[in-house]
């Protein structure tokens, strides 16, 4: 017998309660439509809350500054792959919506004469490159939990209707390809239910957690991409990753770059101080990228640390405990609690960590998600919408500038749930039929794994995915692990198709939830290898080893050849390429440049 | 089994998803070294913990801070084993 599936309409779903999904949900419920958000976690329990750097915004209350500047550093950054039209359009509504924030009484620090405090951020420039200028506005540090926190309130206000401890389980398309909602499974009773909506918007956020080294909490599993990719929309740029140079190895905690700056010292297995060797005048304070392609040369050279020789240490046993006690204090609790090290006494084991998705869902700058079609390379998929990590509008292309996230979810959340707003209005009042087959794809997921016999363990097939992924596509690629991980990967997604569960019942079934979000991670795991593996160039986060700089190309990248967005298609695991639009909407093109700082 | 019992440690379980990585792993090591199923009272205690904002948490379990519950102090310690110096949490983007 077939489970029972419960339809509740809305003019509106969105997945995702973080930035980008409170955002769009003020736009709807405001505008008085009726809007249901579905969220994994508490809406102030998602990831946007470990956000503390701040967020963009040209406002120029410290010293002179300009949208355009903005975009120019936007688009060096993303090393021209971001599309020109969807940067201008984010810089310009930056202060907007920042200011909007404000009113809704987001807790910025301010300046002595009541305008909000702005600080400096790496890449942040003024007058097109000429100097670093203050542009992050933030609420002490803790700038997303606060921004949670403000929306929050705003849509309880406004009657959004929010469902916690809700996972989406997939898309509903029909027949013409048009978005009708989502299947959920609500935890706390094991039953199912269909949202059908006139509009659906994707905000779930990020997939970090498909690495092994990975700063992002365990909520990242990315499942927007998997209920996508399921449903026939490719991802975009998906072989783009953010990576910091130190995590705590295994752990993945974040170790500042203070630590390099205070006077740490990276060493190999032989207890040799090898940045030497890589940047004999920076040394350990050479730029992340530097670093990172250093350490991960040592290790992939055999010279890496511990049984599996799989990281480097970073030293502060030469300083005194007094420095590191006053002046590292909670890298000390970090390298305690997560590497099992006293810093004073002992090095930390540390690996370039997984930070930031680039890539995710296609979506033009008004939130709308788009796929080629018969006449365009964009054309839209009706009713359905994403924003935030999970989407690529693409304003970060192949690199995101720092503060550039939370004023991505702002931007595009509002422009995702405006145009949702003018779509609706428009619509008929009657809801489209769902198809006979709307609940498929999630009944036969489910009773796959309900009677899965002899099946793979979740735990261990997930591990063996962030090792592939960490190993075969981390922050310094080579091409015969590429093409050895797209092997390797896909064999991990066999098992991921007979994961097995002991744990049958229906209440909180914490097993079978993880389960379900594996099958989300192994589409962005192989969506990223792949991706990588056919891009031969280095780009922004791409780094190939098979790629250097030279005066052809410099900084490896090809653009002749390789000026374009991947999209990965789930079905027949097969890659097509779009062209970047290198066209802003008002300003000239900010021509094609070496990136250099 | 006791069905109410299982099902509040389920709910906890998944309380423990958390908003910053730090707290997720030291929660994880706390269910690590629990039963299948919690008792009443280690359950009521964690759930007094859970209900933190994710910073409020962290800085409980980095030693920066101590509530007025002493059973959720003790939990705390339990939590952080290798106890340690005052702290400040990582800053970054
Ligand atoms: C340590 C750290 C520091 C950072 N600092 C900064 C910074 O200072 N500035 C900056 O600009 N960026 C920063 N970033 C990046 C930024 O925080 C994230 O990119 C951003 O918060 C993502 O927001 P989001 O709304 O897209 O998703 P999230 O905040 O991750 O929210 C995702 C939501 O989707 C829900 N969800 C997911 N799947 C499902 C499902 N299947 N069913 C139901 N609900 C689901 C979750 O419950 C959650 O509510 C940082 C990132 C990290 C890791």
């Amino acid at each position: 017998m077939k489970p029972k599936v419960t339809v509740r309409k809305f003019d509106a779903v969105i997945v995702g309660a973080g930035g980008a999904g409170l955002r769009a949900a003020i736009q709807l419920s405001e505008s008085g439509f009726k809007t249901a958000v579905l969220t994994k976690v508490f809406p102030t329990r998602s990831h946007t809350v470990a956000a503390q750097g701040g967020v963009a915004a040209s406002l120029g209350n410290s010293e002179e500054d300009h949208w355009h500047w903005h975009m120019y550093d936007t688009v060096k950054g993303s090393d021209w792959l971001g599309d020109q039209d969807a940067i201008e359009f984010m810089c310009r509504k930056a202060n907007e919506v920042v200011i909007e924030l404000e009113h809704y009484g987001m807790p910025f620090d301010r300046l002595d004469n009541g305008r909000i405090y702005q600080r400096p951020f790496g890449g942040h420039m003024s007058n097109f490159g000429e100097k670093p200028v203050r542009r992050s506005c933030a609420a002490a540090d803790r700038t997303g939990h606060a921004m949670l926190h403000a929306m929050y309130q705003r849509n309880v206000k406004a009657n959004t209707q929010f469902f916690v401890e809700w996972m989406a389980l997939d898309l509903i398309r029909d027949q013409e390809g048009e978005v009708l909602g989502v299947t959920a499974l609500e935890m706390e009773t094991g039953e199912l239910y269909a949202f059908h909506a006139k509009a659906t918007i994707f905000a779930t956020g990020g997939a970090g957690r498909i690495f092994h080294s990975s700063t992002n909490a365990f909520i990242n599993t990315g499942d927007g991409l998997g209920m996508a990719a399921r449903a026939g929309i490719p991802l975009e740029d998906m072989e783009f990753w953010q990576f910091h140079p130190t995590g705590v190895a295994g752990a993945g905690v974040l170790i500042t770059e203070g630590v390099r700056g205070e006077g740490g010292i990276l060493r190999n297995s032989q207890g040799e101080r090898f940045m030497e060797r890589y940047a004999p005048n920076a040394k350990d304070l050479a730029s992340r990228d530097v670093v990172s392609r250093a350490m991960v040369t040592e290790i992939n050279e055999g010279r890496g640390c511990g049984p599996n020789k799989d990281y480097v240490l970073l030293d502060i046993t030469h300083l005194e405990p007094d420095v590191i006690m006053k002046r590292l204090p909670g890298i000390r609790e970090i390298a305690i609690q997560f590497a099992g090290v006293d810093p004073i006494k002992a090095p930390i084991p540390v690996v370039p960590t997984c930070h930031y998705q680039m890539g995710g869902i296609p979506t033009n700058y008004h939130g709308q998600v788009v796929v080629p079609g018969k006449r365009t390379q964009n054309e839209i998929v009706p009713g359905f919408y994403a924003a935030g990590e999970c989407a690529c509008a693409s304003v970060h292309g192949a690199n995101r500038l720092g503060t550039n996230s939370l004023l991505d979810l702002l931007v595009f959340g509002k422009s995702a749930g405006e145009t949702a707003v003018e779509e609706l209005k428009k619509s008929p009042k009657a809801h489209k039929d769902l198809p006979a087959d709307a609940f498929d794809r999630t009944l036969e997921r489910l009773n796959r794994l309900n009677t899965q016999k002899d099946g793979a363990n979740v735990h261990e097939t997930r591990l063996a995915m962030q090792r592939t992924m960490q190993k075969h596509a981390g922050v310094f690629r080579f091409a015969h692990l590429l093409k050895e991980g797209v092997e390797k990967i896909l064999e991990v997604q066999k098992a991921v198709n007979q994961t097995e569960i002991k744990d049958k019942s229906m209440v909180f079934n914490t097993a079978r939830i993880e389960a379900l979000e594996l099958d989300n991670m192994i589409e962005a795991a192989v969506a990223t290898m792949v991706s990588a593996e056919a891009r031969k160039e280095s780009r922004g986060a791409h780094v190939r080893d098979d790629c250097p700089d030279t005066p052809e190309h410099p900084n490896g990248r090809d653009d002749d050849n390789w000026l374009k967005h991947t999209l990965w298609f789930k079905e027949g695991n097969r890659l097509e390429y779009k062209s970047v639009n290198l066209r802003p909407l008002t300003v000239d093109t900010i021509p094609l440049k070496k990136r250099a700082y | 089994m006791n069905e109410p019992r299982r099902i509040r440690t389920e709910r906890l379980r998944w309380a423990s998803r958390r908003a910053l990585l730090e707290n997720d792993l030291l929660l994880q090591r706390f269910w690590q070294s629990q039963p299948e199923v919690l008792d009443d009272e280690t359950a009521s205690v964690l759930e007094r913990l859970l209900a933190l904002e994710d910073h409020d948490l962290w800085e409980l379990l980095s030693g920066r801070r101590e509530t007025d519950d002493p059973a959720v102090n003790e939990l705390v310690a339990l939590l952080r084993q290798p106890a340690v110096q005052e702290c400040e949490p990582s800053t970054g983007d």
